[in-house]
């Protein structure tokens, strides 16, 4: 099973991005989809050595819609903090302890804080402890980590990594 | 409507185009310039799209397709160039 | 009514796109000039590229959402370079607004980074076992810059 079918979710979300780059549901385009998606996995395993589970889908689809109205909302902050005045912006770097440890939900926490409220990823310290985070304004890089880890890592922990 | 709005999300975008030419020639520093080359990147994105629907036409969806992939590609391996002196080890 | 929404999506795309430029312009360090693309172009392309798929769908030749993939990919692959283009800065120890998190070992400086840290000598903290860790670091013969990236961890 696992030789057959290595990554079961690649499968589908490779067929899926095939039928949006032909933007069509033919029969024939969706079993081509399926056999590409079954076959990629499958010649590129090399490069997968970690296997995806996922435990709790609903949460990381409530997981999702937080993230999309997060990345709404940071758009308007970030425009507002780019048209005021440069010289009062109080950037910072802050250190942010992690609590996981799988390398996809490190990075998919990773791209979450890069694409919300005027905070940037910078940098994972050696030993996978801390991740380096850079504030565009903020007054209180202790209460921003906490949010961090309240808001987006928890969920993640809990669908990634079993608890 | 649409024939007034897309003129001027033209001109905005090709003003965006401009400061990040601008930021390309001034930066600083390497990291600077590269980062000036990945928004130019991503604004001529929007160009190529803005034009498409002004033109009325699909054609230009494959070479926005293509320049994500390859500007992608190029940040990538500009910081890596960066980090560590080389690109592939 | 559908135009009105069509305006909407791309005005509010073109927007986004021109402050995303504007940040690259106006903003101080580079740390902060990073927010700006990665957030404020991510949106703004993020809208032009629904506005089309709506154009195109309704236009009586069939759905087209083939624009949703530049969509996913940009919304994937921008805060990766962000975070690639950080830590290169960080390895460049590049000037910035806030307080560096990376320790410093002043010996290994060529001399532009050395005048740039002399200006801020106060936040330097000299330690032998930096310079030594540092010392062991591969990478640093190929490019002209201080290669320590130990984190300030102890």
């Amino acid at each position: 099973m696992t030789r057959l079918l290595p990554h079961p979710i690649l499968t589908p979300a490779l067929a899926g991005v095939w039928l949006l780059m032909n933007s069509t549901i033919e029969p024939g385009h969706i079993l081509l989809g399926l056999l590409l998606g079954w076959m990629i996995p499958i010649l590129t395993i090399r490069f997968w050595p970690e296997t995806v589970r996922i435990h709790k889908p609903w949460v990381l689809l409530r997981y999702i819609s937080v993230l999309l109205f997060d990345i709404v909302m940071a758009n308007f902050t970030v425009a507002r903090l780019i048209l005021g005045n440069p010289d009062r912006l109080k950037p910072a770097f802050a250190r942010l302890p992690l609590d996981l440890t799988s390398d996809l939900a490190i990075s998919l926490l990773a791209n979450s804080i890069t694409l919300t409220p005027g905070t940037l990823s910078a940098k994972l310290s050696e030993d996978r402890k801390f991740l380096i985070v850079h504030a565009l304004n903020e007054t209180d890089p202790e209460a921003m980590v906490a949010t961090i880890k309240k808001r987006y890592e928890r969920p993640l922990k809990e669908v990634f990594e079993t608890c | 409507m649409l024939e007034i709005v897309i003129p001027i999300a033209l001109a905005l975008v090709a003003a965006a185009i401009a400061m990040s030419f601008w930021r390309l020639l001034r930066g600083p520093s390497v990291p600077d310039r590269v980062l000036a080359l990945d928004t130019l990147y991503v604004n001529t994105i929007a160009l190529l799209v803005l034009f498409g629907i002004h033109l009325g036409s699909a054609l230009f969806f494959e070479a926005a397709l293509l320049i994500a992939l390859m500007g992608f590609i190029g940040t990538v391996a500009l910081s890596k160039y960066l980090l560590r002196g080389d690109i592939i080890e | 009514m559908l135009d009105y929404f069509l305006s909407f999506l791309i005005l509010t795309g073109a927007i986004f796109t021109f402050i995303g430029s504007l940040g690259l312009v106006r903003l101080k360090d580079f740390y902060t000039r990073l927010h700006g693309p990665t957030k404020a172009t991510t949106l703004g392309v993020g809208s032009l590229l629904i506005a089309s798929v709506i154009f195109f769908s309704t236009r009586g030749t069939g759905v087209s959402l083939h624009e949703l993939l530049i969509t996913l990919f940009l919304f994937i692959t921008a805060p990766v370079s962000a975070h690639m283009l950080a830590k290169a800065a960080l390895h460049l120890n590049l000037d910035s607004l806030a307080k560096m998190p990376v320790e410093k070992a002043p010996e290994e400086k060529v001399k532009k980074v050395k005048k740039e840290v002399e200006e801020k000598t106060d936040e330097i903290q000299t330690d032998e076992k930096a310079a030594h860790v540092s010392s062991e670091e591969p990478a640093k013969e190929s490019t002209p810059q201080n290669s320590n990236e130990k984190l300030a961890d102890s």
